[in-house]
């Protein structure tokens, strides 16, 4: 780089010394330039994310006096043991994992036809209809969707009503494991479709003409052409769902039944009613190790790409 | 990479300073006000949502010149922390539950009070006056305010008067009970037990001991196939009384008038085992920079017509006697019907929530379960 520095020179008027001789140390040494624009956002990663999470795992070894309930700073790993040996935080935490997998199944079963039907059948009028209707539910309240779910499942409401036309059997459904699965899908729905519609919107089309010229039908095009190039949106809506309902502590209080409690149950009734942070911050690293396990997972069938 | 090392070790650094620093909780010693001197023009108060309602708090405002700034609480957790937050002193009043008040107590949170200053005091039912939550070895800690009683709600329609919770119990009730979300709820489990299993020897649900804080839970597991609803908000369990199929359930009397006003046929019974039951005190911060604009307001919330007022707002039961005529000037019949002339005996028969603590507070000594324990078990009952 051997170019004369009067050359650089702004025109118009000089900026005042410290300034100056700032911005020219900053041209002189690229590297403290690239550090002076780094030190912000990394300091602000480093306080917000990694601290938080230092100061999660942390407090998990700590424990809380049984008579003020203030947290006593020693180290001892009594929560993590009371974790292993009580079965009822292994049940909870299977429970948690178990509806939220159920849930991830569920929407990719239902999001994966229609965003190939938005992407390849319906005219761009109506795709963009569907987009929105999709994406609407978004814009209101979790609170009011899941009370509205509340009406919908009702025994005395609008899905018996309907179901009572048709003369079918009456479902009861309300406060149960079942309510929240229904739920958290239709909750979480719009957050599989948009990543699973990104990448089918990436296959071109004379993928599938080639497909077709080499003698595959749909089925074995769609099984070996279009599923395996979808794959790393739904792996990375598969994340959003999954990592949602793994973290919700609404929905059970709300719609679930007498045996509905998820870790963030377990993890709001510890903080919020005992005060005892340091053993919701060890069951708080559970669900951190299983997304960590998942991600490892979606990461090899390349999510990474369409988060 | 050196420098990347660098922020690590810096953040770090910051990290353990940060988390280094020990909480700081001393209360002072002060001596107890013998008179109340001139207002400080402010008082910052933590308290329930919809226990500052303008309606009161405006004439108190204007006759005393002491500012409201209110700072509502979701639970009694965040009560308690708010009350330490900043070292304490940010707030001076907080109207505290039976289950916050000895927590605040002990951490010395909280000041004794000099109940002589307090006129209306004296116009209680007798069992406000020092109960056990909020009045330890004799010294007030605050002022009873306002109570409410855990109550058996039915279903005329569908259900016999029952006349014990063992209702709650039963299986053949199974998927018609709701219960509240709450894990002071194993005190009503005890208070049963109590009557049920003399050999426990429970004679307060709050001091549970292993043994009979083991029998209390296995009630619990045993009465949570039969729950229909863990409720959390009232008007959870009003809506699952209403149309969600439940009939029997343990409950509160603004649950009742709510049901009652919608046309729902409900009444409620007190059971022979006795009912357990919430009291919120007031309570003045041990750092309080406006103690005299606390007494003023501890006068004036006491007082028979702000009670009556709060009462028929909210759906509780005033703890001044004289309350009751007031409340009836504003509502007809709800004197009765929060059950705010009951003698004496009925109050007492109450038990009051108050935080379970190691301390059993008898000869046992510290070998009872710490609230945390229920807190804990709480979620193992519901599995």
């Amino acid at each position: 780089m051997a170019v004369d520095a009067t050359a650089l020179e702004p025109e118009g008027p000089r900026r005042n010394g410290a300034l100056r001789s700032l911005s020219t140390l900053a041209w002189r040494r690229p590297w403290l330039k690239g550090l002076g624009q780094l030190v912000p956002s990394v300091l602000a990663f480093l306080l917000v994310y990694i601290a938080a999470l230092a100061a999660l795992l942390v407090s998990g070894f700590w424990r809380i006096d049984e008579f003020t309930s203030e947290i006593v700073r020693e180290w001892g790993i009594d929560n993590f043991r009371t974790l292993w040996d009580d079965p009822t935080y292994r049940t909870i935490a299977l429970r948690t994992v178990g509806l939220a997998s159920a849930v991830t199944a569920t929407c990719i079963v239902l999001a994966f036809p229609f965003a190939l039907y938005l992407v390849r059948v319906a005219s761009p009028r109506l795709r963009v209809i569907l987009l929105v209707a999709t994406v609407l539910p978004l814009w209101v309240s979790y609170l009011v969707r899941v009370y509205s779910w509340r009406l919908l499942l009702n025994p005395e409401g609008a899905i018996n009503w309907a179901l009572g036309g048709l003369h079918l059997p009456q479902q009861n459904i309300l406060y149960t494991n079942w309510a929240m699965w229904v739920v958290y899908t239709y909750i979480w729905f719009p957050f599989m479709v948009l990543p699973v519609y990104a990448a089918l919107e990436r296959i071109p089309g004379s993928y599938l003409e080639a497909s077709a010229d080499l003698g595959a039908r749909g089925r074995t095009t769609l099984r070996r052409v279009v599923l395996p190039l979808a794959m790393p949106g739904i792996a990375a809506g598969s994340i959003f769902t999954f990592s949602l309902t793994l973290g919700d502590y609404i929905a059970p209080g709300l719609v679930g039944g007498p045996s509905s409690q998820l870790i963030g149950n377990v993890v709001f009734a510890n903080v919020g009613v005992a005060n005892n942070v340091p053993f919701a911050a060890a069951f708080a690293t559970v669900p951190l190790a299983i997304m960590a396990v998942y991600l490892l997972l979606m990461k090899r069938v390349g999510a990474s790409e369409n988060l | 990479m050196r420098t990347r090392n660098c922020f690590i070790k810096v953040a770090f650094a910051l990290l353990v300073g940060a988390l280094a620093v020990p909480a700081a909780g001393v209360s002072k010693g002060d001596a107890l006000p013998t008179a109340i001197g001139a207002g400080e023009g402010q008082l910052a108060m933590v308290a329930w949502e919809g226990y500052l309602d303008k309606s009161w708090v405006k004439p108190f405002e204007q006759q005393t010149g002491c500012k409201v700034k209110a700072k509502y609480a979701g639970s009694s957790d965040e009560m308690v922390s708010l009350m330490r937050s900043g070292g304490g002193g940010q707030y001076d009043m907080v109207s505290a539950s039976g289950d916050a008040s000895l927590r605040l107590i002990y951490g010395g949170d909280v000041a004794e009070t000099n109940v002589k200053l307090v006129k209306p005091w004296k116009d209680f039912h007798s069992a406000f006056k020092s109960p056990a939550n909020n009045t330890v070895e004799g010294k007030h800690y605050g002022i009873s305010l306002q109570f409410g009683p855990n109550l058996l709600l039915y279903n005329t329609a569908k259900e016999k008067k029952p006349t014990s919770w063992a209702a709650l119990y039963d299986p053949a009730n199974k998927g018609k009970i709701t219960i509240p979300d709450n894990p002071i709820q194993i005190a009503d489990a005890a208070l049963y037990l109590s009557r049920t299993q003399p050999s426990l020897k429970i004679r307060d649900p709050y001091e549970l001991d292993q043994k009979q804080f083991d029998a209390a839970i296995a009630l619990l597991k045993k009465q949570r196939p039969l729950v229909k609803k863990y409720w959390v908000l009232a008007s959870d369990q009003i809506d699952v009384f209403k149309n969600g199929g439940s009939t029997l359930g343990s409950s509160w009397p603004y649950q009742l008038s709510t049901l009652k006003a919608a046309k729902v046929p409900v009444a409620a019974v007190n059971p022979k085992e006795g009912v357990t039951g919430w009291l919120d005190t007031w309570m003045l911060s041990s750092k309080a920079n406006h103690p005299n604009c606390a007494y003023m307001w501890w006068n004036y919330v006491s007082s028979p017509k702000v009670q009556a007022q709060q009462a028929t707002f909210y759906g509780e039961t005033p703890v001044n006697k004289k309350a009751c005529k007031e409340m009836d000037k504003i509502a007809k019949g709800s004197c009765k019907e929060y059950s705010a002339n009951a003698p004496d005996s009925y109050y007492r028969s109450i038990k009051f929530w108050k935080t379970p603590l190691a301390d059993c507070g008898d000869s046992r000594g510290k070998v009872c379960m710490p609230y945390t324990k229920w807190v804990q078990a709480w979620t193992q009952v519901k599995g």
